[in-house]
């Protein structure tokens, strides 16, 4: 296993060196995971006007990036995978952009 | 026919050595290595998330317009969900993916005993969620707030009648609520059959765990199905602020 893998990375670069992460790793992830989960409903309990909602979605966007990068080891893969999730993602808030900019632009003096 | 099917032969498959093949019996014929077998399936399965990313992300976007447009009916409707159950859901959801973060490092290590342990807390956990959600339906659906003909707005436009201290909203504003519970339900329903289909995985993969499959170098089954379990937690954690924490703080 391990001569395949390091045959593997030398023959093509994009295979990532394979890496196991520990339990111990994943639980102090998993702890702040639960803390920001915490802050976020304690937040919503103050009065930011309107960051509150920015608040909320930026922890829910700070969680996500932690559990896609440590919990589904993003981090760890190939160039090849982490530059298609940034991909996916980026073309996601293209069409979140594209859609709104449409709704905002047909109905002036709504907003 | 014939042909496609010979060379798909198993024998054929394993014994051939001429790429320098491991004889690990999950390596397919097709791949130089099992390293790039295994990067192909995860490549695999993100390109499948990323669709999800875009179905899901069709419903947040109904929700960002909708909430701009009916905020009055969106907060009061929002206040009417039980913060304390949506906080319990979002922990027990994010335990359930430690839990199955920690089964993909026992079937890495070769500890089947722990793979199995850690593949039925997950879904002992997953079960958990979907009965408290269960109960939050059920409430949802004694007080009619069901969006449909048997909506009733009334402790919308009538809020001290039932106790609850928010300003009442005018019957048509009050209506709009129903925008906010129907996406509520799509969201949170497509999120919960999205559980339903986990736990079927969870109980395919609890019964080959038990056999062993997993636990002698081949990992990717389980590997990926934790990538989709954590996708799910991913999406809660997007649903929990948005839907339960629009606007807790006094108002008026």
């Amino acid at each position: 296993m391990t001569d395949q893998a390091t045959h593997a990375h030398l023959d093509n670069p994009e295979h990532a060196q394979h890496r196991i992460v520990t339990p111990l790793q994943y639980f102090f992830v998993y702890i702040i995971m639960l803390a920001l989960t915490g802050l976020t409903c304690a937040a919503a309990f103050v009065d930011l006007k309107w960051a509150n909602a920015v608040v909320a979605v930026g922890i829910a966007c700070t969680q996500a990036t932690i559990g896609a990068l440590f919990f589904m080891h993003a981090a760890f893969q190939s160039r090849l995978i982490k530059l298609t999730i940034g991909a996916g993602v980026f073309m996601f808030l293209v069409m979140v952009t594209m859609t709104m900019s449409d709704y905002m632009s047909r109905s002036w003096g709504m907003w | 026919m014939d042909s496609a099917l010979a060379t798909t032969d198993p024998a054929d498959l394993h014994a051939g050595q001429e790429h320098g093949h491991v004889s690990l019996p999950q390596h397919r014929h097709h791949f130089e290595t099992v390293e790039q077998q295994r990067e192909a399936g995860s490549f695999g399965m993100w390109l499948f998330l990323l669709t999800e990313i875009m179905f899901f992300g069709g419903m947040f976007l109904a929700y960002l317009l909708y909430r701009n447009w009916y905020y009055p009916a969106f907060v009061v409707a929002s206040n009417q969900l039980s913060v304390r159950i949506g906080t319990i859901n979002t922990m027990v959801l994010i335990t359930s993916g430690f839990c199955m973060a920690v089964g993909v490092w026992a079937a890495e290590m070769r500890r089947r005993s722990l793979l199995v342990a850690m593949l039925v807390t997950t879904t002992l956990l997953g079960v958990l969620f979907l009965s408290l959600k269960y109960g939050e339906y059920h409430e949802k659906y004694e007080l009619h707030h069901i969006p449909g003909n048997n909506f009733n707005i009334s402790m919308f436009t009538n809020p001290a009648g039932y106790g609850i201290k928010e300003a009442p909203l005018p019957p048509d504003m009050a209506q709009k609520t129903q925008v906010f519970f129907f996406l509520y339900f799509a969201m949170t329903g497509m999120h919960a059959l999205h559980m339903i289909i986990g736990l079927g995985i969870l109980c395919w993969l609890i019964s080959r765990a038990r056999r062993g499959d997993f636990s002698a170098g081949y990992v990717a089954p389980v590997e990926n199905f934790a990538l989709y379990w954590h996708f799910i937690d991913v999406v809660w954690l997007f649903l929990y602020p948005l839907l339960y924490l629009i606007n807790r703080h006094p108002m008026h």
